[in-house]
């Protein structure tokens, strides 16, 4: 449903100006329906396929492909996003916020309200449509943008480290959330992550990611069924992945450092 | 809750209260270094009757004369400020090179005298209002183009970005993204390019010029009619002061929704 042929992609970084391969030759097939998991040491172009996929990222070579439709620039029909800061707006309500993205998706005006509100409920944030941003927690926020992505949707719903601003204890809460909430939407969804525990948790199959330049090193499955209980967090299968899933990226991430000159 | 607001409202009094106090002392102290002649009536006239003539100049009308013609050329200098410093910030801003270009040379200009352009002013524009008003408005447009630039420049990327994942048209970044994010900081700028048009104008005056408030206050002191002087300045103190009040609740109220 989902794939990459052959990505690789070059950025000039910051300060040098220097030619940096993020991705080399990467390919990847995901199926419709499927939760897969990108996860890999800093820099290794994990987010980089993830908005090569979303269209917001040319890619120097290769191709993404959705239902076999080569991705040349974002598609809000087909493709919902939430960042890693929530991305709200600040100066509009929790509600506006949610209708905004049906507005610029081209939803006809009537149509925007039930499905915002219907949206916020699924979320269950409904008494928080007049809240303003800043009056909400990092976990509100995040339920708002994941509101926000689902009201568009979408068959596509990509995440790019929706849980990187948020504590260690909302983390858990919202991530067990996440899995029941979208367990019933059969949406194909990728998950952009540092994390190894919500990796595991949240996804059918995790692609672990090389060093720079970021290749697929790995590829691990998780046979567990959606929505996900809070006991597979702590049975045998999960600890065992998990473990699996350490060693495999320990290796990529100390290489990273060394190639950054981390001493250590 | 209420005893965090009885607090703040203590703190408010308390602040009312230094400043009358602040107040009541000079107006203490400049009526004794009047009336026991420490200073001679030439320089400074007594509290009293200068109070006496600035009601005067209010009651006969004398001093809305002046006060009509110095608006009248903030009306037209304030909004040219405000239309060429919006509308060049935008365009500077939608470009990092141009940003990198411009807004060094606007901060640059922002830093000298910009009085130093009034004579050249003066000879292409007269002594009328026409001169005034071009000042006002230079004045007034750096720190709007600079606030401008400011804004657009530093919304943050991650809006833009969603915005470009939900398909949003060139026109919906613009008026619903890039506008509303760079607002507060323009509004700062149309705060602050307000007041120096309203100051420059009536420095403008006070060099050269026929009409005005800073005419008039220049008119009496070359007359050395000291309290006619002062009533004026009491008067443009005044005007300054309301006008400051007037747009920063204008200000706040604009950006309500944004905290």
């Amino acid at each position: 449903m989902i794939s990459a042929r052959n990505v690789s992609h070059v950025f000039a970084a910051h300060g040098t100006g220097e030619d940096l391969l993020a991705l080399d030759n990467v390919s990847v097939d995901i199926r419709r329906g499927e939760m897969v998991a990108f996860i890999g040491p800093s820099g290794c172009g994990k987010s980089t396929l993830l908005n090569v996929i979303g269209g917001l990222i040319d890619p120097t070579r290769g191709a993404a492909f959705i239902d076999n439709v080569e991705v040349k620039g974002p598609a809000p029909k087909k493709v919902a996003y939430i960042f890693q800061e929530s991305a709200l707006l600040p100066w509009a309500n929790v509600l506006d916020n949610v209708k905004v993205g049906l507005e610029f998706q081209g939803v006809a005006s009537s149509e925007r309200p039930p499905r915002a509100e219907k949206a916020l409920a699924t979320v269950g944030l409904t008494p928080f449509g007049k809240h303003y941003p800043h009056q909400l927690s990092g976990g509100m926020k995040q339920r708002v943008a994941l509101a926000r992505a689902l009201s568009l949707e979408t068959d596509v719903l990509l995440m790019d480290e929706p849980f990187a601003a948020l504590d260690e204890q909302t983390r858990m809460v919202f991530g067990e959330d996440l899995s029941r909430m979208l367990s019933k939407t059969n949406k194909t969804i990728l998950l952009v992550t540092h994390s190894l525990a919500e990796a595991v948790f949240l996804s059918d199959r995790i692609f672990v990611f090389t060093a720079r330049p970021g290749t697929i090193k790995e590829t691990m499955v998780v046979d567990e069924p959606h929505p996900r209980q809070p006991q597979f967090m702590t049975s045998d299968a999960f600890n065992r992945t998990r473990n699996r899933l350490y060693e495999a990226l320990r290796e990529e991430v100390l290489k990273a450092m060394d190639e950054d000159g981390v001493p250590r | 809750m209420a005893t965090l607001a009885q607090r703040e409202k203590a703190r408010k009094l308390q602040g009312t209260a230094i400043k009358t106090c602040f107040i009541l002392a000079i107006l203490l102290a400049w009526h004794l270094v009047t009336t026991e002649g420490l200073v001679s009536p030439l320089f400074l006239p007594q509290p009293g009757e200068t109070f006496q003539t600035f009601i005067e100049i209010i009651a006969s009308g004398e001093a809305l004369g002046d006060l009509s013609i110095t608006l009248v050329e903030l009306s037209v200098a304030f909004p040219l400020a405000a239309l060429l410093g919006t509308i060049i910030g935008y365009l500077v801003s939608t470009h990092v090179y141009s940003i990198r270009l411009f807004e060094p040379i606007f901060a640059g200009l922002y830093a000298i005298p910009v009085i130093i352009f009034y004579p050249l002013n003066v000879l292409f524009f007269g002594l009328g209002v026409e001169s005034k008003i071009v000042h006002g408005a230079l004045f007034g447009f750096f720190p709007i183009v600079l606030n401008t630039i400011q804004g657009f420049a530093r919304v943050d990327p991650v809006l833009v970005r969603l915005a470009h994942s939900l398909g949003a048209s060139r026109r919906q970044m613009v008026t619903r993204i890039l506008f509303p994010a760079a607002l507060p900081a323009m509004l700062t700028g149309y705060r602050m390019g307000f007041i120096l048009s309203f100051l420059a104008i009536i420095g403008a005056e006070t060099i050269a010029s026929f009409a005005g408030l800073g005419h008039r206050i220049v008119w009496y002191a070359e007359a050395l009619n000291m309290p006619m002087m002062f009533a004026y300045i009491l008067f443009v103190v005044l005007v300054a002061a309301l006008m400051n009040m007037l747009v920063s609740m204008l200000e706040s109220w604009m950006s309500v929704e944004d905290k």
